[in-house]
């Protein structure tokens, strides 16, 4: 297949790239994976659940209910999936503005991992949307409610998609063997990288930011004028988590395609970042702690909501914290991905119980999705994952870049 | 679109149907010292629970006849089929009909929350929504303290549908139609500081008949809806731990925080960008 790579960008003329695209789209390798297997139907059934939902409304397809307006697929989707594709800010971080260059083998599959993650979540909140004909009206200044943390999300996921697009440029220019795109591409990242970062570090907070008008529907376990702060930290440790937790999948998965050399250096990326991991979570151990004292609701902690609040605390903080720390300093690479899957699941809960479990906790009805929205979800997962492996077969993600590319650095 | 301010003040003050509008506040606002807004006085002693608003609200916005009457311990709640709701409470004076609506917040969260500014406050005090911006988030449903708008579930064109103080009705200078309808003059219809000065006179003349506080007044920020009762208001399930200040007040902070972010934040990256740059030589010597 790198043959017929090297072969278009010799000679570039456009009914070769034509014939090229189309070879590409076709399939490669097995098509009965198990994989596979398990997620066409789902993708099929997501697909006309959504069908439904746009014809009979959100109510056909979704539990949810006038005091809890926003779901699943606001609450996992999007506010959990943005947290874990922080690892891409993070990653982008180090490599270009603390030029630690040890990690450059793995920035491009986070960024893409972080730009396909985008793409899905912003796409699955247009799912969520009523009147989604007219998301455009605060895109194209027809209406700007500039007063609105949520206006302000949607546009830094809407920029940060195109910095992240311009982050990964370079290999599709590799890809399509166009050289001088390339280089005009390739000279672009760090501006990208810049404004990318500043992006990642507004949204994340300004998600949690959305619930701060929110102050008597979220549990005082859960609600502080802190959120913020707390969902830009943890975002940190969660973007790595999964880095870890990608990175030994698609190690397996994709070995064919890592270098030996790459393969190696995958052992210490891994332990550092169960360092990185355990510094930031003992910051937002630390921080939850002051907020905890702050608010002064000890008496809260004897109720099953307090019970539940410590679980998440001490059991996926405080434990995978120090799993962390002890696989750091005993080189355990199995712990570390043991620690990151613990930490993995600590989001999720924490995500959920800001804007699901913890919402309206005192309603007389609660809202638990039904399986159509959580077929839905899955459908979303599915589909990016299928396309992230379209590119990886394809561009040189994981792949060292062609020569050409090398050498024009 | 808007109505003309002065002239609408004119209006009330000739026809009388409310109370009458002080020759001082027109000038007043006339000349923008302090803004004031149209306003709804629910003096809930006086209300007899017949509905008649509740009737009078769905017929003017097109909306299902309403079901169902209010009955003590039974709480019927907005939905996307009314705007208004007479609800009755066993109480330590017996049952209380309370009307329940939007609150048409001085500073409404929201409006602040709604990106597409769809809901709106306008100038003249009613709090609208507006389809044609609406690109149906439920954010607001969300911000809203008092859990007041209600969103079409089931429609593959959906509204939000919350009360708008008749607006429209606003506008060809009519008075909203609940307060039209009131036959026993529950609800009283004007500027916000002139039916704030009602209220405190009524509880001032009859302090055995009213408790000492008008709901609305401070409560989150202030509110176009007043409220009067002989009984704590929590007996009569108003959220009673509602903050003071405005709800938009709470991501003010953050917002403002965003242009400072936007400026330190890529010089700082730079700065660390350029502080490294030789580590990385030497790293790369040492591969
Ligand atoms: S009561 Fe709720 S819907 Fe009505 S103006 Fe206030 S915030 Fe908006
Ligand atoms: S649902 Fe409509 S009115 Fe409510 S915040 Fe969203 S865009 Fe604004």
């Amino acid at each position: 297949m790198s043959n017929t790579t090297y072969a278009i960008a010799k000679d570039n003329d456009g009914k070769n790239i034509l014939k090229f695209l189309l070879g590409e789209l076709k399939p490669k390798g097995k098509i009965f994976t198990p994989f596979n297997i398990i997620s066409i139907p789902i993708m099929l059934l997501g697909l006309v659940l959504i069908v439904i939902r746009f014809w009979k409304g959100i109510g056909s397809i979704t539990n949810l209910t006038q005091d809890v307006p926003w779901g699943l697929w606001i609450g996992f989707d999007v506010v959990t999936g943005v947290a874990f594709a922080g690892g891409a800010y993070v990653i982008t971080f180090m490599v270009y503005i603390l030029n630690m260059k040890k990690y450059h083998s793995i920035v491009r599959i986070t960024v893409l991992n972080g730009f396909l993650a985008y793409v899905f979540y912003a796409g699955a909140l247009l799912l969520d949307l009523g009147r989604p004909w007219n998301v455009v009206n605060p895109i194209i200044g027809n209406s700007f409610g500039t007063s609105s943390v949520l206006f302000l999300v949607a546009w830094h996921f809407l920029l940060y998609m195109i910095a992240q697009l311009i982050e990964f440029s370079p290999a599709i220019a590799e890809w399509l063997g166009a050289r001088r795109a390339h280089k005009i591409l390739s000279g672009m990242t760090l501006a990208a990288v810049i404004f990318g970062i500043t992006l990642s570090t507004l949204h994340q907070s300004g998600l949690g930011a959305m619930y701060l008008m929110a102050k008597e529907k979220i549990h005082p376990l859960w609600y502080s004028e802190f959120i913020p702060v707390m969902f830009f930290v943890s975002s940190i440790f969660a973007g790595l988590s999964l880095v870890i937790f990608e990175g030994s999948i698609s190690n397996k998965v994709f070995s064919d395609q890592i270098s030996d050399k790459n393969h190696k250096a995958h052992h210490g990326i891994v332990i550092s970042f169960a360092k990185v991991c355990a510094v930031t979570m003992f910051a937002y151990f630390f921080l939850q702690l002051l907020v905890f004292v702050h608010g002064q609701h000890w008496d809260l902690l004897n109720t099953t909501m307090g019970y539940w609040y410590l679980t998440e605390m001490l059991g996926f903080v405080l434990f995978p914290m120090l799993l962390f720390f002890y696989s750091y300093r005993i080189n355990n690479i199995l712990l570390v991905k043991i620690a990151a899957i613990i930490t993995m699941l600590g989001i999720i809960i924490n995500r959920l119980n800001v804007t699901i479990i913890g919402f309206r906790w005192d309603a007389a009805t609660h809202y638990y999705p039904s399986w159509m929205e959580i077929v839905v979800t899955l459908a979303v997962i599915f589909t990016e994952i299928w396309i992230f492996r379209w590119i990886i077969n394809r561009m040189p993600v994981l792949r060292e870049s062609p020569t050409w590319a090398k050498n024009q650095k | 679109m808007s109505i003309n301010r002065r002239s609408f003040f004119k209006f009330l003050s000739l026809t009388g149907i409310t109370l009458a509008v002080g020759k001082e506040s027109v000038a007043q606002s006339d000349k923008g010292q302090e803004v004031d807004f149209l306003s709804i006085l629910y003096d809930s002693t006086h209300c007899v629970g017949c509905q008649s608003c509740e009737f009078a609200c769905a017929e003017a916005h097109g909306l299902p006849e309403p079901v169902g009457a209010p009955e003590a311990g039974k709480i019927r709640k907005l939905d996307e089929t009314n705007r208004s709701v007479i609800n009755c409470y066993n109480t330590s004076k017996g049952e209380i009909y309370v009307k329940q609506q939007c609150m048409h917040c001085n500073e409404p969260a929201c409006s602040s929350a709604c990106l597409t500014n769809a809901m709106h406050k306008t100038k003249e005090g009613p709090v609208i929504w507006r389809g044609n911006k609406c690109m149906g988030c439920r954010y607001c449903m969300v911000s809203c303290p008092f859990d007041i708008p209600k969103f079409e579930f089931h429609s593959a064109n959906p509204k939000i549908q919350k009360c708008n103080m008749c607006f429209d009705r606003l506008e060809e200078r009519k008075i909203p139609a609940c307060v039209e309808n009131c036959p026993a003059e529950a609800l009283v219809f004007g500027t916000r500081r002139e039916l704030i000065k009602e209220a405190r006179k009524r509880i001032v003349e009859n302090p055995d008949t009213y408790v000492d506080q008008i709901y609305g007044e401070d409560e989150a920020g202030g509110t176009g809806i007043l409220y009067l009762s002989s009984v704590p208001f929590n007996e009569l399930g108003f959220r009673t731990n509602l903050q003071k200040t405005s709800y938009p007040e709470l991501s003010k902070g953050f917002l403002y925080s965003v242009p400072t972010i936007f400026v330190l934040w890529p010089a700082l990256l730079l700065g660390i960008h350029e502080a490294t740059k030789n580590n990385h030589v030497k790293e790369d010597e040492n591969e």
